[in-house]
């Protein structure tokens, strides 16, 4: 690896990390179009600042768009007050207009300003290294490194410091109101933080890049765990990997670094949310499925301990008189069989008196009103689930 | 009126909502260590006077003190079980965690718990029975186990006044029989519990004080002289004969 591309990966991980934090807290809050909004309406802030550092790297440039985007949720927050509009289309009100102030000041003062949308929009991260901190001759290393570093060293020294007020002012902000914390202060630290970070993380990955930083790792930890510091250590691990696998990926296809580097949180949230243990979709269609067997099995064991005549019993009779498919039918009896619920003598079904046993117990909590109570009867009879 | 400090003195508040008045000109003295029930019909303003007392909905007159001074300054003595906790019921975090968030007024900003509010929750845990939840995520607990959560949050929160807005809500009559005790207990140690209650029949059994509220204040005082059937025929407005034991 050359020098270049270590210090690629790095802003790219540092950027990701950065992004993480705040993510969590946004995508908590049921924020996260919120950074959307800022990400495009900084740009008026940037212009502005620009004209006036005359540098893209300047501290008071990023303060500068950053008081932008917190305006931006300032405003949101008015037009969303007024009642006449739901929040996101307050978003959709707020971004482009100022979106468009800031296009507007670029193209009126085209001269002066070596602003690029595009470079502004996607960000090239396969610049950043070229850009270079220098203290009288000695090369620091590049100027974005050096800014995400410090944007990352400060959200995490306030996260640790205000982890305690930042958890309770989100999951209940009337209990932290009520406790003497002050849940404003902490929403508009958490926008200012949202802001700075995102104003410095976009000059080297782009505005697309970061809004997918903030929220994909977030997401996808969120469907992973119920500790808000497990949540917030994934979203940092995904934010890292993303950006390192991005990198590589990037450098095989000879694709964009941070095109590659969306893809890749998109893939991974993807997966997540399909494989999940719990939330997983492909989980909940496993238990739907099972639930639905084991359902098809109580009926068929209701019906056999209703019916004596042998022939209402019978392999045969049965698959036409529940009405089942032969596949369904066989799957329940198998499934009957396994728990040791009935017994077959010559092609008719019995109850086992396991099976009776069961079948008066679920009789019973059906007939009271009680079915959650059935799940603890299926743990005490079932040997095999559906 | 006895020679006891008041732990509540409210004067002349009307609370409205779009400028519909909901609460009309109440006045009401509560002493402190009393155990009292609010009751009324739905929409008397139950919930919305005890939002007042703690600033939640502010008032368009009146005035309310807490042991003689506005609520503000005595927001530590102060705890508060919503009716419907407008909680994130998704937020990734344990039982635990949430009634461990009750000791958080007392830590202050930055601070953080640690075992000896670690201990104080598992102790709340356990006298509302949930001990064997404490590391279920929230929205995986029944509503009468939730509610039994935020009680032990506002238990850990070691107040000297306790609102509990329809603490029975959808919980089983032995639970309802342990918190009655806990609140006793509460109670008993010279705490102040203002209990809002549908359940007219155990009103004499489980309190010592009364407030009858229905947009405006009907009567308030000690349950063996005013819980009769003449201020609940004038609260619910039908006539209500309700056998109380002396
Ligand atoms: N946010 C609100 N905006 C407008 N009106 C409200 C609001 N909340 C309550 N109200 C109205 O104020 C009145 C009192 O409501 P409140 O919630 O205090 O009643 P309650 O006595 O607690 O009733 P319940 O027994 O149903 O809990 C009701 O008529 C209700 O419709
Ligand atoms: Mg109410």
């Amino acid at each position: 690896m050359s020098n270049a591309q270590i210090e690629i990966q790095l802003i790219a991980a540092l950027a990701a990390m950065a992004c993480a934090i705040p993510g969590v807290f946004l995508v908590l809050r049921k924020m996260a179009m919120i950074s959307d909004a800022i990400s495009h309406s900084i740009l008026p802030g940037l212009v502005v600042g620009f004209f006036i550092t005359q540098d893209l790297n300047s501290p008071w440039l990023i303060l500068l768009a950053a008081v932008t985007g917190v305006l931006t949720v300032v405003l949101v927050e008015f037009i969303q007050k007024t009642r006449l509009v739901k929040e996101d289309t307050a978003i959709g009100l707020v971004f482009p207009a100022l979106f468009s102030v800031g296009v507007i000041l670029i193209a009126q003062n085209a001269n002066d300003v070596h602003l690029d949308i595009d470079a502004v929009l996607l960000g090239e991260l396969a610049f950043a290294p070229f850009d270079r901190l220098l203290v009288g001759d000695i090369d620091l290393g590049p100027k974005s490194l050096w800014v995400i570093g410090c944007i990352l060293f400060m959200s995490l020294s306030l996260l640790i410091l205000f982890f305690k007020e930042l958890k309770m002012s989100t999951f209940d902000k009337g209990l932290a109101t009520s406790l003497g914390f002050s849940p404003l202060l902490i929403h508009y630290g958490l926008m200012s933080v949202s802001s700075v970070t995102i104003v410095g993380a976009f000059d080297a990955v782009g505005a697309v890049l970061v809004v997918a930083l903030i929220i994909a790792p977030a997401a996808t930890a969120y469907l992973l765990t119920n500790s808000l510091k497990k949540m917030l250590i994934l979203s940092l691990l995904f934010g890292v990997f993303s950006a390192l696998v991005g990198y590589w990926l990037a450098h095989w296809l000879d694709a964009s670094i941070a095109g590659s580097m969306t893809s890749v949180l998109g893939i991974l949230f993807l997966l997540v949310f399909m494989f999940a243990p719990r939330q997983g979709v492909i989980s909940a269609i496993f238990k739907e499925k099972q639930q639905r067997k084991e359902v098809s099995l109580l009926i068929f064991l209701l019906h056999l301990q209703n019916h004596e005549d042998p022939l209402e019993r019978h392999i045969n009779h049965l698959q036409e008189h529940i009405n089942w498919h032969r596949i369904q039918a066989k799957t329940v009896v198998d499934l009957a069989k396994k728990n040791n619920l009935i017994e077959i003598e010559n092609q008719v079904i019995n109850l086992s008196d396991k099976g009776l046993q069961f079948t008066e117990e679920a009789l019973k909590y059906i007939t009271t009103n009680k079915p959650t109570a059935i799940e603890d009867l299926k743990n005490k009879f079932f040997l095999f689930r559906g | 009126m006895r020679n006891e400090k008041l732990a509540i003195k409210i004067d002349d508040l009307t609370v409205a909502y779009d400028y519909k008045p909901v609460l009309w000109d109440i006045d009401l003295k509560i002493p402190e260590g009393v155990l009292m029930a609010i009751v009324g019909p739905n929409g008397a303003g139950k919930s919305t006077l005890i939002k007042a007392i703690l600033g939640i909905i502010k008032p368009i007159a009146g005035s309310v003190k807490i042991f003689g001074k506005p609520y503000k300054a005595q927001r530590a003595k102060v705890a508060y079980v919503p009716q419907k906790g407008t909680v994130d019921w998704d937020f990734p975090t344990t039982a635990l965690d949430v009634v461990m968030m009750g000791t958080y007024g007392s830590l202050g900003w930055i601070k953080r718990p640690g075992q000896a509010q670690r201990k104080s929750a598992l102790e709340a845990l356990e006298k509302v029975g949930m001990l064997a939840f404490k590391n279920r995520q929230i929205s995986q607990l029944s509503g009468g186990q939730q509610q039994r959560i935020f009680l032990a949050r506002a238990l850990v929160q070691n107040a000297s006044i306790y609102f509990m807005d329809e603490p029975f809500q959808g919980v089983d009559a032995t639970t309802e029989r342990a918190i009655i005790k806990i609140l006793k207990e509460l109670r008993d140690a010279g705490k102040t519990l203002i209990v809002v209650h549908h359940d007219l029949q155990t009103v004499p059994e489980y309190f010592n004080w009364v407030t009858f509220l229905n947009v405006k204040r009907i009567a308030s005082g000690p349950v063996k002289d005013i819980f009769n059937d003449d201020n609940l025929t004038k609260t619910y407005g039908i006539n209500y004969k309700v056998a109380i034991n002396p």
